[in-house]
Protein backbone atom coordinates (compact mmCIF):
# COMPACT_ATOMS: atom_id res chain seq x y z
CA UNK A 1 0.00 0.00 0.00
CA UNK A 2 2.96 2.34 1.25
CA UNK A 3 4.67 1.57 -1.79
CA UNK A 4 2.04 2.22 -4.23
CA UNK A 5 1.25 5.40 -2.57
CA UNK A 6 4.57 6.35 -3.40
CA UNK A 7 5.14 5.68 -6.47
CA UNK A 8 1.67 7.42 -7.51
CA UNK A 9 2.72 10.83 -5.63
CA UNK A 10 5.93 10.74 -7.44
CA UNK A 11 4.10 10.40 -10.74
CA UNK A 12 1.68 12.86 -10.02
CA UNK A 13 3.88 15.75 -8.69
CA UNK A 14 6.17 14.84 -12.04
CA UNK A 15 3.33 15.03 -14.07
CA UNK A 16 2.37 18.38 -12.62
CA UNK A 17 5.54 19.70 -12.89
CA UNK A 18 5.38 19.18 -16.74
CA UNK A 19 1.76 19.97 -17.74
CA UNK A 20 2.45 23.33 -16.25
CA UNK A 21 5.65 24.03 -18.25
CA UNK A 22 3.85 23.46 -21.21
CA UNK A 23 3.27 27.21 -22.75
CA UNK A 24 1.41 26.34 -25.65
CA UNK A 25 -1.95 26.01 -23.70
CA UNK A 26 -4.13 28.58 -21.88
CA UNK A 27 -4.59 28.14 -18.52
CA UNK A 28 -7.43 27.08 -16.73
CA UNK A 29 -10.36 29.31 -16.81
CA UNK A 30 -12.94 29.44 -13.59
CA UNK A 31 -16.62 30.06 -15.18
CA UNK A 32 -15.38 30.43 -18.51
CA UNK A 33 -18.73 31.61 -19.28
CA UNK A 34 -17.71 34.73 -17.84
CA UNK A 35 -14.82 34.97 -20.06
CA UNK A 36 -15.64 33.67 -23.57
CA UNK A 37 -18.02 36.05 -25.26
CA UNK A 38 -21.48 35.05 -26.26
CA UNK A 39 -21.38 37.06 -29.48
CA UNK A 40 -18.59 36.79 -32.41
CA UNK A 41 -15.04 38.01 -31.42
CA UNK A 42 -12.92 39.80 -34.31
CA UNK A 43 -11.40 37.07 -36.77
CA UNK A 44 -13.47 34.39 -35.15
CA UNK A 45 -14.97 30.93 -36.85
CA UNK A 46 -17.76 30.61 -37.24
CA UNK A 47 -20.73 28.58 -38.65
CA UNK A 48 -23.30 31.78 -39.39
CA UNK A 49 -21.28 32.09 -43.09
CA UNK A 50 -20.86 29.47 -45.68
CA UNK A 51 -17.05 29.83 -45.86
CA UNK A 52 -16.78 29.36 -42.12
CA UNK A 53 -15.20 32.85 -41.23
CA UNK A 54 -16.85 35.16 -39.61
CA UNK A 55 -14.60 38.15 -41.24
CA UNK A 56 -16.80 39.34 -44.54
CA UNK A 57 -15.85 41.69 -47.51
CA UNK A 58 -19.20 43.82 -47.82
CA UNK A 59 -22.01 42.66 -50.03
CA UNK A 60 -20.96 43.26 -53.62
CA UNK A 61 -22.64 46.92 -55.04
CA UNK A 62 -23.50 47.99 -50.92
CA UNK A 63 -21.44 50.99 -49.66
CA UNK A 64 -20.48 50.83 -46.03
CA UNK A 65 -20.65 54.63 -44.14
CA UNK A 66 -18.57 56.87 -44.66
CA UNK A 67 -16.78 55.35 -47.91
CA UNK A 68 -16.44 56.84 -51.06
CA UNK A 69 -15.72 54.25 -53.98
CA UNK A 70 -12.77 55.36 -56.28
CA UNK A 71 -13.48 55.38 -60.02
CA UNK A 72 -9.98 55.26 -61.36
CA UNK A 73 -9.43 51.73 -62.38
CA UNK A 74 -5.97 50.00 -62.08
CA UNK A 75 -4.52 50.71 -65.62
CA UNK A 76 -2.20 52.67 -66.97
CA UNK A 77 -4.98 54.79 -68.60
CA UNK A 78 -6.26 54.97 -65.02
CA UNK A 79 -2.82 55.98 -63.66
CA UNK A 80 -2.40 59.01 -66.66
CA UNK A 81 -6.24 59.98 -66.09
CA UNK A 82 -6.30 60.08 -62.25
CA UNK A 83 -2.55 62.24 -62.36
CA UNK A 84 -4.62 64.65 -64.62
CA UNK A 85 -7.65 65.14 -63.08
CA UNK A 86 -7.84 63.92 -59.41
CA UNK A 87 -7.26 66.63 -56.83
CA UNK A 88 -7.38 66.31 -53.18
CA UNK A 89 -10.58 67.00 -51.59
CA UNK A 90 -8.92 68.34 -47.96
CA UNK A 91 -8.72 72.07 -47.13
CA UNK A 92 -6.00 73.86 -45.11
CA UNK A 93 -8.00 72.89 -41.90
CA UNK A 94 -7.51 69.53 -42.25
CA UNK A 95 -3.81 69.34 -42.98
CA UNK A 96 -1.57 68.72 -39.91
CA UNK A 97 2.23 68.42 -40.52
CA UNK A 98 2.79 66.45 -37.75
CA UNK A 99 0.21 63.95 -38.25
CA UNK A 100 1.33 63.64 -42.04
CA UNK A 101 4.91 63.04 -40.89
CA UNK A 102 3.59 60.50 -38.49
CA UNK A 103 2.01 58.18 -41.30
CA UNK A 104 4.28 58.60 -43.80
CA UNK A 105 6.85 57.50 -40.76
CA UNK A 106 4.50 54.33 -40.37
CA UNK A 107 3.36 53.58 -43.86
CA UNK A 108 6.05 54.44 -46.02
CA UNK A 109 9.48 55.65 -45.02
CA UNK A 110 10.82 51.78 -44.54
CA UNK A 111 10.92 51.97 -48.13
CA UNK A 112 10.96 55.33 -49.84
CA UNK A 113 12.68 56.77 -46.31
CA UNK A 114 12.15 59.46 -44.50
CA UNK A 115 13.33 61.88 -46.23
CA UNK A 116 11.61 60.32 -49.64
CA UNK A 117 15.08 59.44 -51.02
CA UNK A 118 14.40 56.06 -51.59
CA UNK A 119 16.85 55.13 -48.96
CA UNK A 120 14.30 53.28 -46.53
CA UNK A 121 15.45 50.68 -43.91
CA UNK A 122 14.74 47.81 -45.77
CA UNK A 123 16.98 49.46 -48.91
CA UNK A 124 19.38 49.68 -46.99
CA UNK A 125 19.55 46.42 -45.46
CA UNK A 126 19.22 44.90 -49.62
CA UNK A 127 15.59 43.39 -48.71
CA UNK A 128 14.07 45.70 -51.28
CA UNK A 129 15.74 47.65 -53.73
CA UNK A 130 15.26 49.90 -56.54
CA UNK A 131 13.03 52.23 -54.72
CA UNK A 132 12.87 55.25 -56.45
CA UNK A 133 13.93 59.00 -55.44
CA UNK A 134 10.99 61.28 -55.28
CA UNK A 135 12.75 63.92 -57.45
CA UNK A 136 13.41 61.48 -60.38
CA UNK A 137 9.52 61.32 -60.78
CA UNK A 138 6.94 63.02 -62.39
CA UNK A 139 4.42 63.13 -59.96
CA UNK A 140 1.18 64.59 -59.39
CA UNK A 141 -1.13 64.46 -56.22
CA UNK A 142 -3.83 62.39 -58.32
CA UNK A 143 -0.65 60.08 -59.08
CA UNK A 144 0.27 59.78 -55.97
CA UNK A 145 -3.16 59.05 -54.35
CA UNK A 146 -3.82 56.68 -57.29
CA UNK A 147 -0.53 54.59 -56.48
CA UNK A 148 -1.49 54.84 -52.38
CA UNK A 149 -4.87 53.13 -53.65
CA UNK A 150 -3.91 50.77 -56.34
CA UNK A 151 -0.13 50.15 -55.61
CA UNK A 152 2.52 50.07 -58.77
CA UNK A 153 4.79 47.69 -60.27
CA UNK A 154 6.63 45.94 -57.37
CA UNK A 155 4.39 48.40 -54.85
CA UNK A 156 1.33 46.70 -53.20
CA UNK A 157 -2.17 48.61 -52.62
CA UNK A 158 -1.72 50.66 -49.43
CA UNK A 159 -5.99 51.10 -49.49
CA UNK A 160 -6.49 48.80 -46.63
CA UNK A 161 -4.39 49.85 -43.99
CA UNK A 162 -5.28 53.48 -44.55
CA UNK A 163 -8.89 55.81 -44.67
CA UNK A 164 -9.24 58.06 -47.65
CA UNK A 165 -8.25 61.46 -45.24
CA UNK A 166 -5.24 59.37 -44.35
CA UNK A 167 -3.89 58.73 -48.17
CA UNK A 168 -4.51 62.16 -48.60
CA UNK A 169 -2.98 63.48 -45.85
CA UNK A 170 0.02 61.14 -46.75
CA UNK A 171 -0.08 62.66 -50.44
CA UNK A 172 0.32 65.84 -49.00
CA UNK A 173 2.95 64.85 -47.43
CA UNK A 174 5.05 62.88 -50.48
CA UNK A 175 4.60 66.59 -52.49
CA UNK A 176 6.54 68.67 -49.48
CA UNK A 177 9.02 66.03 -49.45
CA UNK A 178 9.72 66.05 -53.53
CA UNK A 179 9.55 69.70 -53.02
CA UNK A 180 12.54 69.43 -50.68
CA UNK A 181 14.40 67.01 -52.78
CA UNK A 182 13.93 69.18 -55.80
CA UNK A 183 15.25 72.25 -54.01
CA UNK B 1 76.25 24.74 -81.99
CA UNK B 2 73.39 22.62 -82.80
CA UNK B 3 71.96 22.61 -79.07
CA UNK B 4 72.30 27.18 -79.21
CA UNK B 5 70.16 27.08 -82.42
CA UNK B 6 68.03 24.71 -80.95
CA UNK B 7 67.61 26.69 -77.72
CA UNK B 8 66.89 30.47 -79.78
CA UNK B 9 64.24 28.42 -81.54
CA UNK B 10 62.65 27.41 -78.18
CA UNK B 11 63.22 31.01 -76.99
CA UNK B 12 61.58 32.60 -79.81
CA UNK B 13 58.77 29.87 -80.02
CA UNK B 14 57.70 30.55 -76.05
CA UNK B 15 58.12 34.58 -76.49
CA UNK B 16 55.43 34.31 -80.02
CA UNK B 17 53.21 31.82 -77.38
CA UNK B 18 53.75 34.14 -74.31
CA UNK B 19 52.54 37.19 -76.22
CA UNK B 20 49.60 35.31 -78.19
CA UNK B 21 48.59 34.17 -74.90
CA UNK B 22 48.65 37.72 -72.90
CA UNK B 23 47.20 39.71 -76.39
CA UNK B 24 44.75 36.84 -75.93
CA UNK B 25 43.83 36.90 -71.97
CA UNK B 26 44.10 41.25 -72.08
CA UNK B 27 41.23 40.88 -75.00
CA UNK B 28 39.54 38.54 -72.82
CA UNK B 29 39.63 40.41 -69.87
CA UNK B 30 38.84 43.80 -71.61
CA UNK B 31 35.15 41.89 -73.47
CA UNK B 32 34.12 39.29 -71.37
CA UNK B 33 35.22 40.20 -67.78
CA UNK B 34 34.60 43.35 -67.00
CA UNK B 35 36.43 45.31 -63.84
CA UNK B 36 35.23 44.83 -60.41
CA UNK B 37 34.81 48.95 -60.19
CA UNK B 38 32.64 48.50 -63.62
CA UNK B 39 30.56 45.60 -62.01
CA UNK B 40 30.20 47.08 -58.39
CA UNK B 41 29.21 50.42 -59.74
CA UNK B 42 26.48 48.61 -62.15
CA UNK B 43 25.12 47.07 -59.14
CA UNK B 44 24.70 50.35 -57.20
CA UNK B 45 22.67 51.55 -60.62
CA UNK B 46 20.89 48.41 -60.77
CA UNK B 47 19.56 48.38 -57.38
CA UNK B 48 18.78 51.76 -57.46
CA UNK B 49 16.64 52.15 -60.52
CA UNK B 50 16.07 48.28 -61.94
CA UNK B 51 15.78 45.88 -58.43
CA UNK B 52 11.85 47.40 -58.08
CA UNK B 53 10.76 45.72 -61.25
CA UNK B 54 13.48 43.46 -62.38
CA UNK B 55 15.86 40.43 -60.53
CA UNK B 56 18.74 38.37 -61.74
CA UNK B 57 17.32 35.19 -61.89
CA UNK B 58 13.72 35.05 -62.13
CA UNK B 59 11.03 36.62 -63.34
CA UNK B 60 9.28 40.20 -61.57
CA UNK B 61 7.56 42.70 -63.02
CA UNK B 62 9.56 42.45 -65.80
CA UNK B 63 11.66 40.09 -66.89
CA UNK B 64 14.90 38.36 -65.58
CA UNK B 65 18.33 40.02 -66.42
CA UNK B 66 21.14 37.96 -65.13
CA UNK B 67 23.00 37.57 -68.64
CA UNK B 68 20.67 39.75 -70.35
CA UNK B 69 23.94 40.33 -72.88
CA UNK B 70 23.86 37.17 -74.40
CA UNK B 71 20.37 37.37 -75.80
CA UNK B 72 20.39 40.96 -76.70
CA UNK B 73 22.21 43.45 -78.73
CA UNK B 74 24.14 45.99 -76.27
CA UNK B 75 22.66 48.78 -78.93
CA UNK B 76 19.26 47.55 -78.36
CA UNK B 77 19.67 47.27 -75.17
CA UNK B 78 20.58 50.65 -74.48
CA UNK B 79 18.05 52.45 -76.80
CA UNK B 80 15.14 50.32 -74.70
CA UNK B 81 16.85 51.26 -71.51
CA UNK B 82 16.71 54.94 -72.31
CA UNK B 83 13.42 55.14 -73.90
CA UNK B 84 11.13 52.13 -74.36
CA UNK B 85 8.70 54.05 -75.85
CA UNK B 86 10.63 55.41 -78.54
CA UNK B 87 11.83 51.89 -79.65
CA UNK B 88 8.07 50.55 -79.71
CA UNK B 89 7.13 53.14 -81.69
CA UNK B 90 9.62 52.57 -84.02
CA UNK B 91 8.25 49.53 -84.99
CA UNK B 92 10.41 47.37 -83.32
CA UNK B 93 8.98 44.21 -83.02
CA UNK B 94 11.34 42.89 -80.53
CA UNK B 95 10.64 45.62 -78.10
CA UNK B 96 6.88 45.19 -78.85
CA UNK B 97 6.90 41.16 -78.43
CA UNK B 98 8.61 42.01 -74.62
CA UNK B 99 6.22 44.35 -73.86
CA UNK B 100 3.26 42.26 -74.39
CA UNK B 101 4.67 38.72 -73.29
CA UNK B 102 4.56 41.12 -69.96
CA UNK B 103 1.38 41.90 -70.07
CA UNK B 104 1.97 45.91 -71.40
CA UNK B 105 3.03 47.00 -67.78
CA UNK B 106 5.52 50.44 -69.24
CA UNK B 107 8.67 50.12 -67.93
CA UNK B 108 10.12 53.93 -66.68
CA UNK B 109 12.06 55.66 -69.09
CA UNK B 110 15.73 56.16 -68.13
CA UNK B 111 17.23 58.85 -70.05
CA UNK B 112 19.36 60.65 -67.58
CA UNK B 113 21.24 57.34 -68.16
CA UNK B 114 24.39 57.98 -69.99
CA UNK B 115 26.07 54.70 -71.97
CA UNK B 116 28.80 53.82 -69.51
CA UNK B 117 25.88 53.69 -66.81
CA UNK B 118 23.94 51.09 -68.79
CA UNK B 119 27.45 49.43 -69.61
CA UNK B 120 28.46 49.21 -66.03
CA UNK B 121 24.47 47.68 -65.51
CA UNK B 122 24.77 45.06 -68.19
CA UNK B 123 28.15 44.10 -66.74
CA UNK B 124 26.36 43.76 -63.34
CA UNK B 125 24.13 41.40 -64.98
CA UNK B 126 26.44 39.23 -66.66
CA UNK B 127 28.78 38.57 -63.23
CA UNK B 128 25.94 38.79 -60.39
CA UNK B 129 26.64 38.25 -57.16
CA UNK B 130 28.90 36.89 -55.76
CA UNK B 131 27.93 34.32 -52.89
CA UNK B 132 29.05 35.14 -49.18
CA UNK B 133 30.62 31.57 -47.95
CA UNK B 134 30.67 31.33 -43.74
CA UNK B 135 26.71 31.81 -43.79
CA UNK B 136 26.02 28.28 -43.01
CA UNK B 137 28.89 27.80 -40.27
CA UNK B 138 27.51 30.65 -38.68
CA UNK B 139 23.92 29.26 -38.02
CA UNK B 140 25.92 25.51 -36.50
CA UNK B 141 28.15 27.54 -34.19
CA UNK B 142 24.28 29.43 -32.71
CA UNK B 143 23.17 26.36 -32.78
CA UNK B 144 25.47 24.46 -30.37
CA UNK B 145 25.44 27.74 -28.14
CA UNK B 146 21.90 27.97 -27.48
CA UNK B 147 20.67 24.80 -26.32
CA UNK B 148 22.41 24.30 -22.70
CA UNK B 149 21.32 28.08 -21.05
CA UNK B 150 17.54 26.69 -21.34
CA UNK B 151 17.63 23.04 -20.93
CA UNK B 152 19.74 23.42 -17.34
CA UNK B 153 17.87 25.12 -14.86
CA UNK B 154 14.80 23.40 -15.79
CA UNK B 155 16.94 20.20 -14.80
CA UNK B 156 18.19 21.73 -11.62
CA UNK B 157 14.31 22.50 -10.31
CA UNK B 158 13.50 19.05 -11.32
CA UNK B 159 16.54 16.89 -9.52
CA UNK B 160 16.34 19.55 -6.62
CA UNK B 161 12.59 18.43 -6.06
CA UNK B 162 12.64 14.90 -7.14
CA UNK B 163 15.97 15.04 -4.20
CA UNK B 164 13.65 17.38 -1.89
CA UNK B 165 10.65 15.09 -2.43
CA UNK B 166 13.09 11.52 -2.04
CA UNK B 167 13.84 12.97 1.76
CA UNK B 168 10.71 13.48 2.86
CA UNK B 169 9.48 10.23 1.49
CA UNK B 170 12.67 8.62 3.66
CA UNK B 171 11.22 10.64 6.64
CA UNK B 172 7.97 9.17 6.53
CA UNK B 173 8.76 6.25 5.88
CA UNK B 174 11.98 4.67 6.98
CA UNK B 175 12.82 6.70 9.66
CA UNK B 176 11.23 6.62 13.15
CA UNK B 177 12.55 9.94 14.61
CA UNK B 178 9.62 12.25 15.71
CA UNK B 179 11.17 15.31 15.27
CA UNK B 180 12.40 15.02 11.77
CA UNK B 181 8.18 13.98 11.16
CA UNK B 182 6.78 16.97 12.53
CA UNK B 183 9.46 18.79 10.37
CA UNK B 184 8.49 17.01 7.04
CA UNK B 185 5.30 17.41 8.03
CA UNK B 186 5.48 21.58 8.46
CA UNK B 187 7.68 21.71 4.97
CA UNK B 188 4.91 19.86 3.31
CA UNK B 189 1.99 22.15 5.17
CA UNK B 190 4.24 25.00 3.84
CA UNK B 191 4.91 23.96 -0.18
CA UNK B 192 1.25 22.80 -0.57
CA UNK B 193 -0.30 26.31 0.43
CA UNK B 194 2.31 28.01 -1.89
CA UNK B 195 1.78 25.79 -4.64
CA UNK B 196 -1.77 25.71 -3.93
CA UNK B 197 -2.32 29.15 -3.99
CA UNK B 198 -0.08 30.16 -6.81
CA UNK B 199 -1.86 27.39 -8.76
CA UNK B 200 -5.01 29.19 -7.68
CA UNK B 201 -3.67 32.70 -8.30
CA UNK B 202 -3.00 31.95 -12.14
CA UNK B 203 -6.41 30.70 -13.26
CA UNK B 204 -7.41 32.48 -16.22
CA UNK B 205 -3.94 34.42 -16.32
CA UNK B 206 -1.97 33.41 -19.40
CA UNK B 207 0.89 35.13 -18.92
CA UNK B 208 3.54 33.17 -21.02
CA UNK B 209 1.81 31.61 -23.31
CA UNK B 210 3.09 30.91 -26.71
CA UNK B 211 1.16 28.70 -28.87
CA UNK B 212 2.07 27.25 -32.35
CA UNK B 213 1.15 29.45 -34.95
CA UNK B 214 0.35 27.84 -38.47
CA UNK B 215 3.17 30.32 -40.08
CA UNK B 216 6.45 30.70 -37.97
CA UNK B 217 6.59 34.66 -38.56
CA UNK B 218 9.14 36.19 -36.14
CA UNK B 219 8.14 39.40 -34.98
CA UNK B 220 11.96 39.90 -34.73
CA UNK B 221 12.89 40.16 -38.32
CA UNK B 222 10.28 42.23 -39.04
CA UNK B 223 9.69 44.55 -36.40
CA UNK B 224 13.55 44.12 -35.07
CA UNK B 225 15.77 43.95 -37.68
CA UNK B 226 13.87 45.39 -40.42
CA UNK B 227 12.41 48.14 -38.35
CA UNK B 228 8.76 47.73 -39.84
CA UNK B 229 6.59 49.84 -37.42
CA UNK B 230 4.19 47.80 -35.39
CA UNK B 231 1.36 49.89 -36.94
CA UNK B 232 1.82 49.14 -40.57
CA UNK B 233 0.60 45.59 -40.24
CA UNK B 234 -1.70 46.38 -37.27
CA UNK B 235 -2.90 49.00 -38.84
CA UNK B 236 -6.46 49.16 -37.17
CA UNK B 237 -4.77 50.01 -33.65
CA UNK B 238 -5.12 53.61 -34.78
CA UNK B 239 -9.14 54.01 -35.09
CA UNK B 240 -10.35 50.67 -33.71
CA UNK B 241 -10.92 48.59 -30.53
CA UNK B 242 -8.74 45.50 -31.93
CA UNK B 243 -5.23 46.07 -33.28
CA UNK B 244 -5.78 43.81 -36.17
CA UNK B 245 -4.16 41.43 -37.49
CA UNK B 246 -2.76 42.15 -40.92
CA UNK B 247 -4.75 40.10 -43.85
CA UNK B 248 -2.45 38.92 -46.33
CA UNK B 249 -2.53 41.59 -48.56
CA UNK B 250 -0.31 43.68 -46.33
CA UNK B 251 2.13 40.67 -46.25
CA UNK B 252 2.16 40.44 -50.15
CA UNK B 253 3.05 44.50 -50.22
CA UNK B 254 6.49 43.24 -49.25
CA UNK B 255 6.48 39.25 -50.13
CA UNK B 256 5.09 40.15 -53.55
CA UNK B 257 9.07 40.97 -54.10
CA UNK B 258 10.67 38.79 -51.10
CA UNK B 259 9.97 35.04 -51.61
CA UNK B 260 12.84 33.88 -50.07
CA UNK B 261 15.12 34.98 -46.86
CA UNK B 262 18.67 36.39 -46.96
CA UNK B 263 21.51 33.61 -46.49
CA UNK B 264 22.09 34.40 -43.12
CA UNK B 265 18.09 35.00 -41.86
CA UNK B 266 17.27 32.60 -38.89
CA UNK B 267 15.10 31.84 -36.38
CA UNK B 268 16.77 30.17 -33.37
CA UNK B 269 18.51 26.81 -34.97
CA UNK B 270 16.16 27.38 -37.95
CA UNK B 271 17.68 28.68 -41.07
CA UNK B 272 17.22 29.40 -44.79
CA UNK B 273 15.42 26.62 -45.91
CA UNK B 274 13.09 26.48 -43.35
CA UNK B 275 12.05 29.76 -43.70
CA UNK B 276 11.62 30.55 -47.19
CA UNK B 277 8.61 27.63 -47.03
CA UNK B 278 6.91 29.70 -44.52
CA UNK B 279 7.00 32.36 -47.53
CA UNK B 280 5.47 30.28 -49.53
CA UNK B 281 2.49 29.30 -46.79
CA UNK B 282 1.62 33.12 -47.29
CA UNK B 283 1.51 32.87 -51.20
CA UNK B 284 -0.65 29.98 -50.80
CA UNK B 285 -2.81 31.85 -48.69
CA UNK B 286 -2.85 34.96 -50.67
CA UNK B 287 -3.61 32.62 -54.25
CA UNK B 288 -0.19 34.25 -55.37
CA UNK B 289 1.43 31.91 -58.37
CA UNK B 290 5.33 32.88 -57.51
CA UNK B 291 6.18 31.50 -60.83
CA UNK B 292 3.84 33.46 -63.08
CA UNK B 293 3.74 36.43 -60.95
CA UNK B 294 -0.29 36.37 -60.71
CA UNK B 295 -3.24 36.41 -58.09
CA UNK B 296 -5.15 32.90 -58.73
CA UNK B 297 -7.75 33.96 -56.91
CA UNK B 298 -7.84 30.88 -54.77
CA UNK B 299 -7.27 31.77 -51.05
CA UNK B 300 -7.31 30.64 -47.46
CA UNK B 301 -7.26 32.03 -44.56
CA UNK B 302 -4.44 31.62 -42.41
CA UNK B 303 -5.30 30.30 -38.93
CA UNK B 304 -3.26 32.48 -36.37
CA UNK B 305 -3.96 31.68 -33.10
CA UNK B 306 -5.06 34.69 -30.99
CA UNK B 307 -2.33 34.70 -27.84
CA UNK B 308 -3.65 38.48 -26.31
CA UNK B 309 -7.62 37.82 -25.21
CA UNK B 310 -9.38 39.52 -22.33
CA UNK B 311 -12.16 37.99 -20.71
CA UNK B 312 -15.52 39.08 -22.31
CA UNK B 313 -16.26 41.22 -18.93
CA UNK B 314 -13.70 43.41 -19.50
CA UNK B 315 -13.67 46.15 -22.16
CA UNK B 316 -10.43 47.51 -23.43
CA UNK B 317 -9.62 49.46 -26.82
CA UNK B 318 -6.76 49.98 -28.74
CA UNK B 319 -7.52 53.29 -30.34
CA UNK B 320 -8.00 54.55 -27.21
CA UNK B 321 -4.24 53.68 -25.55
CA UNK B 322 -2.50 53.99 -28.92
CA UNK B 323 -3.81 57.04 -30.20
CA UNK B 324 -5.39 59.12 -27.65
CA UNK B 325 -2.78 58.57 -24.80
CA UNK B 326 0.05 57.51 -27.15
CA UNK B 327 1.01 54.83 -25.17
CA UNK B 328 4.11 52.60 -26.77
CA UNK B 329 2.70 49.33 -27.79
CA UNK B 330 5.69 47.83 -25.78
CA UNK B 331 4.16 48.65 -22.46
CA UNK B 332 1.64 46.48 -22.79
CA UNK B 333 2.75 43.46 -25.12
CA UNK B 334 6.99 43.39 -24.45
CA UNK B 335 9.69 43.58 -26.03
CA UNK B 336 7.91 41.98 -29.13
CA UNK B 337 10.59 43.59 -31.49
CA UNK B 338 13.12 40.76 -29.59
CA UNK B 339 10.61 37.99 -29.83
CA UNK B 340 10.95 35.03 -33.02
CA UNK B 341 7.89 33.20 -31.38
CA UNK B 342 5.74 35.84 -29.84
CA UNK B 343 4.28 35.34 -26.54
CA UNK B 344 2.11 37.06 -23.82
CA UNK B 345 4.31 39.30 -21.56
CA UNK B 346 1.78 40.76 -19.41
CA UNK B 347 -0.48 38.98 -17.17
CA UNK B 348 -3.31 41.38 -18.29
CA UNK B 349 -4.96 40.84 -14.86
CA UNK B 350 -7.01 43.97 -12.91
CA UNK B 351 -4.19 45.14 -10.82
CA UNK B 352 -2.27 45.02 -13.48
CA UNK B 353 -4.20 47.23 -15.37
CA UNK B 354 -5.08 49.70 -12.66
CA UNK B 355 -0.67 50.05 -11.47
CA UNK B 356 -0.87 51.60 -14.78
CA UNK B 357 -3.79 53.84 -14.67
CA UNK B 358 -2.37 54.95 -11.05
CA UNK B 359 0.84 55.58 -12.17
CA UNK B 360 0.75 57.01 -16.01
CA UNK B 361 0.15 60.80 -16.25
CA UNK B 362 -2.32 62.65 -18.66
CA UNK B 363 -1.06 64.63 -21.31
CA UNK B 364 -3.18 67.45 -20.60
CA UNK B 365 -1.08 70.04 -23.13
CA UNK B 366 -2.84 71.65 -25.55
CA UNK B 367 -6.21 70.28 -25.18
CA UNK B 368 -8.37 72.83 -24.90
CA UNK B 369 -11.25 70.85 -24.53
CA UNK B 370 -10.91 69.03 -21.30
CA UNK B 371 -9.09 72.35 -20.15
CA UNK B 372 -11.69 72.95 -17.33
CA UNK B 373 -11.87 69.49 -15.60
CA UNK B 374 -8.16 68.86 -15.50
CA UNK B 375 -7.84 72.23 -13.60
CA UNK B 376 -10.64 71.56 -11.15
CA UNK B 377 -9.14 68.18 -10.40
CA UNK B 378 -5.66 68.69 -9.86
CA UNK B 379 -7.52 71.29 -7.40
CA UNK B 380 -8.79 68.64 -6.34
CA UNK B 381 -6.09 66.17 -5.71
CA UNK B 382 -3.69 68.66 -5.41
CA UNK B 383 -0.85 67.70 -7.52
CA UNK B 384 -0.03 69.18 -11.30
CA UNK B 385 -0.45 66.60 -13.08
CA UNK B 386 -3.57 64.55 -13.41
CA UNK B 387 -3.36 60.54 -13.36
CA UNK B 388 -5.39 57.85 -15.36
CA UNK B 389 -6.70 56.73 -12.00
CA UNK B 390 -7.52 60.37 -10.96
CA UNK B 391 -9.24 61.23 -13.89
CA UNK B 392 -11.36 57.69 -13.67
CA UNK B 393 -9.67 55.24 -14.76
CA UNK B 394 -10.42 53.21 -11.19
CA UNK B 395 -13.94 53.33 -11.85
CA UNK B 396 -15.21 49.90 -12.71
CA UNK B 397 -18.05 51.21 -15.45
CA UNK B 398 -15.21 51.87 -17.09
CA UNK B 399 -14.17 48.82 -18.14
CA UNK B 400 -17.04 46.41 -16.76
CA UNK B 401 -20.16 46.93 -18.11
Amino acid sequence: MSRLFKITTVIAIVTLVFTSCDKTKRNLQYMPDMYQSVSGEPYEESDVFTNGIEAQQPVVGSISRGHIPYEYPDTNEGYEDAKMNLKSPLTAEDFDSNKEAQLFEIYCAVCHGKKGDGQGELVKREKFLGIPNYKDRDITEGSIYHVIMHGKNMMGSHASQLTEKERWLITKHVQELRNNLLK
Amino acid sequence: MKIVKLHRKLSSVLKLSLALFFSFSLSLSAQDKPSDEQVKAGKALFNMHCASCHKLDKKSTGPALGNVAERRDMDWLKAWIKNNNELRASGDADAKAIYEEFGGVAMSVFEFLSDEQIEDIIAYTTVGDVKKAGAATAVQAVEAESTPSQVLPMIATIVVTLVLLALIGWVFLKSNNGFLKIFATIILVFLGVYFGFTALMSVGVDEGYQPVQPIAFSHKIHAGDNKIDCQYCHSSAKHSKTSGIPSVNVCMNCHKNISEVAEDTKIETKGKAYLDKEIQKVYEAAGWDSENLKYTGETKPVKWVRIHNLPDFAYFNHSQHVTVAGVKCQKCHGPVEEMDELYQYAPLTMGWCIECHKETEVNIAGNGYYKKIHEQLSQKYGVDKVTIAQLGGKECGKCHY
